[in-house]
């Protein structure tokens, strides 16, 4: 172990300074997830707004981070701007191990710089300079200026924002080493707040290794496991990017605003097709060897007598169901566009995605007019749809400074909230059932990923409310201790809690490694408490309409089943999120 | 004789387990760049994979230059490193025509030993070991009168 309590960056861009601090708690709140929520508890303020210069961007890594593969994910916590409650995004890239290598476990950034600015952090780094010149600039494009402006590539990580973020969008991204992305509930705006355009985390310090050689045997069981075993096989081959086809045949697949979860015209938008006709190669967070990561490309003509440009753009599942299906997308190239010109802006792709679907669905119903969304929206025009992620992420006119604060925002106004599909935040791309509706809709990040909802969905016919509920609350917590590792949820089959033990143990934190369950339950707790100061009502989260419509494979949603499930895990939420009076 | 070569990086995927289990296995460190091999991208990752390491030069400017006999040349080419007798000048790292030895902020240089090591942790197999062509094997008319 490199030591058995926290080190924790202070950035204060007020001032221009930092300060390095040491706390303890490792051994109740391990990291991650755990870690951030104590320090949102410090650094926080549950009474101010969002935006207050105050409020703390929270970057945080755990235990076993860079000592073994697939560690290899960030948590950042904010206070979000969606819904001005306590959130938590997670994130690859190289930013978890440059943060390990930095000799950070957390990294807290609090005040507003003066100018728009970029900060450089590491072991021995620490620097912010003036980048003003970057304003309105794309993710992509500040990413190539910044590069040049720090040392230290290929051992480090940068996290930048796109417009979106400068425009304070409520769901802008931040963009993580181009392909990764803090991606749900506008950790891209928190920046954006604190007029910070890039953050580039230098990891230029090692460390030595235990002694003995139960780590290094271990080490190479587990890497063994995740590259000779078929385990990650779907991760690295096709891809999240599989569930496409999967999900359609399931008739669990969103189509044109959730009208549909069943397409036969999903042919060219599958992971097979496009890794057979649009993937050019495999990229992988820094420690990982499964090397998720998928990247395809689109190219356009730009002049008659054959003249070309190409450009290489991320995908996978969420991508190809946000800006794919959801918007009627049935051609490659066109999804793939779509998706750059998101990254350019710095948006978080499912909610821009689902928020043009709500839109082009109120203009047909004729609730906004074209004035309003000064192109015409049509489910499968990709062109009209790059120029409105273009607007939105501009905040171009009233209509979409409001669509960029939540699709709920603007059917406040428009009228349409029965056709939202907002769980939360706008939907994940899993039309699975009740139990995932309800799971996403009241879980903590609003993520697919908070509990296996959408698994659950498809191995239970029954309607057992009770197990069900059990069920989200148990596997939230078995996650929440990864999160805190904090480990990328694709090995989850592969980091039992039993190895979770011998990893902890073999790296020299034989204490925390007894202490898993206790120390699961806590990080469980602290966070919902966390977001419960900060507002959070589960009761008051309601399911829109559009959720009790949907025919999936099993047959129609049943709506009270998912209202029963609704009520029940909010209560459960609130009772682990109940603050004591002392 | 072997040498480490990067043979096939267009398949990199940039997971740096070469270097993590180079700097573990080797060097008995936690770190991604105090290692024989290190990982880069150009410019960002859009790029694609460079990777820095030891091209097994005979002879080998860094020990040429090495005062100490820390570096010493290799037979058939490439360098041994003796990291007792470093003291930290750094030469080896100037004279290094191809960046390959990483001096940490202490001054330790980190180089390549050839070994192989790397080669079974790299997911994509885009390391190899080949057998050295030596030039100085194959002895010339004259050095052989
Ligand atoms: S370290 Fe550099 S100079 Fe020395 S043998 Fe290798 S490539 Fe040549
Ligand atoms: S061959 Fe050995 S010394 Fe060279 S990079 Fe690989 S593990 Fe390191
Ligand atoms: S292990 Fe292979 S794929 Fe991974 S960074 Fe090294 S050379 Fe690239």
């Amino acid at each position: 172990m490199i030591r058995d309590h926290f080190r924790v960056y202070l950035v204060d861009l007020d001032t221009g300074t930092m300060q390095v601090l040491e706390r303890d708690g490792r051994e109740q709140l391990c990291g991650g997830g755990g870690l951030a929520a104590m320090l949102f508890q410090e650094f926080g303020h549950a009474d101010r707004p969002w935006d207050d210069p105050e409020q703390p961007l929270i970057f945080a890594i755990g235990p076993l981070t860079g000592y073994f593969p697939l560690m290899s994910k960030t948590v950042c916590a904010f206070k979000s701007p969606y819904h001005d409650q306590y959130a938590e995004s997670h994130a690859g890239g190289r930013s978890a191990l440059s943060m390990r290598f930095g000799d950070m476990d957390a990294l807290v950034i609090r005040g507003r710089a003066k100018r728009l600015s970029a900060l450089a952090v590491g072991a021995r780094t620490f620097e912010l300079r003036d980048v003003n010149f970057l304003r309105g600039r794309d993710a992509l494009s500040c990413g190539r200026v910044i590069r040049d402006m720090f040392p230290g590539s290929g051992r480090r990580s940068m996290l930048r924002i796109g417009p979106a973020g400068e425009n304070r969008c409520s769901y802008a991204c931040i963009n993580v080493d181009t392909y990764r992305h803090f991606g749900r509930m506008g950790a891209g705006a928190v920046m954006g707040a604190k007029n910070l355009k890039a953050i580039v985390i230098l990891g230029d310090r090692g460390f030595p290794l235990p002694e003995g050689k139960a780590y290094t045997s271990l080490f190479k069981d587990v890497y063994k496991q995740l590259t000779d075993t078929s385990i990650m096989d779907k991760y690295h081959g096709l891809g999240t990017a599989g569930n496409v086809g999967a999900l359609n045949e399931l008739h669990a697949l969103p189509w044109r605003n959730l009208q549909q979860t069943h397409d036969p015209d999903v042919d060219a938008i599958t992971g097979e097709r496009m890794a057979e006709d649009r993937l050019l190669r495999n990229a992988a967070c820094a420690g990982c060897p499964v090397g998720c990561i998928h990247i395809g490309y689109v190219r356009e003509k730009f002049q008659e007598n054959y003249q070309y440009l190409y450009r290489q753009v991320g995908y996978d599942y969420e991508l190809l169901f946000a800006v794919g299906s959801m918007l009627g997308i049935t051609d490659s190239f066109d999804a793939l566009r779509l998706m750059d010109t998101v990254e350019l802006m710095g948006l978080d792709v499912m909610s821009t995605g689902v928020a043009l679907a709500w839109a082009t669905e109120a203009q047909e119903k004729g609730l906004v007019t074209e004035e309003q969304t000064l192109v015409p929206l049509a489910f499968g025009q990709a062109d009209d749809y790059m120029a409105a992620i273009e607007h939105l992420a501009r905040n171009s006119n009233e209509f979409y400074s409001l669509l960029s604060r939540g699709t709920l925002k603007a059917a406040e106004v428009f009228g349409g909230g029965d056709f939202a599909c907002v769980l939360g935040q706008e939907m994940a791309g899993y039309a699975t059932g009740e139990v995932f509706f309800a799971a996403e809709g009241l879980g903590f990040r609003h993520s697919h990923l908070d509990t296996g909802g959408y698994s659950y969905d498809q191995k239970h016919e029954e309607q057992d409310v009770d197990h069900a509920v059990d069920f989200l609350v148990e596997d939230e917590k078995s996650r929440v201790l990864l999160c805190a590792m904090v480990s990328c949820l694709f090995a989850r089959g592969v980091y039992s809690e039993e190895l979770l033990g011998r990893a902890l143990e073999s790296v020299g934190y034989d204490k925390l490694a007894g202490a898993m369950p206790s120390m699961a339950e806590n990080i469980q707790r602290i966070r919902w408490q966390t977001r419960v100061q900060t507002g959070y009502d589960a009761a008051a989260v309601r399911i829109p309409k559009r959720f009790r419509e949907v025919v999936t494979w099993k047959g129609p949603v049943d709506p009270d089943y998912m209202e029963a499930l609704r009520t029940e895990y909010a209560r459960r939420i609130m009772e682990i999120g109940a603050v004591s009076e002392e | 004789m072997k040498k480490l070569t990067a043979a096939r990086m267009e398949r990199c995927i940039g997971c740096h387990s070469c270097s993590l289990a180079c700097a573990r296995l080797v060097h008995k460190q936690l770190s991604w760049n105090k290692a024989g091999i290190r990982i880069r991208s150009a410019g960002g990752l859009s790029t694609g994979f460079q990777a820095r390491l030891c091209l097994a030069c005979d002879p080998a400017p860094c020990a040429e230059v090495c005062p100490t006999g820390a570096l010493t040349q290799r037979r058939e080419g490439g360098v041994i490193q003796k990291r007792k007798l470093c003291i930290r000048c750094g030469k080896c790292a100037e004279a290094c025509p191809v960046d390959a030895i990483f001096l940490d902020h202490e001054v330790n240089p980190y180089l390549c030993i050839h070994c192989g090591r790397c080669v079974e942790y790299c997911p994509h197999d885009c390391l190899e070991m080949v057998e050295i062509v030596s030039e100085r094997s194959q002895p010339t008319q004259e050095e052989a009168s």
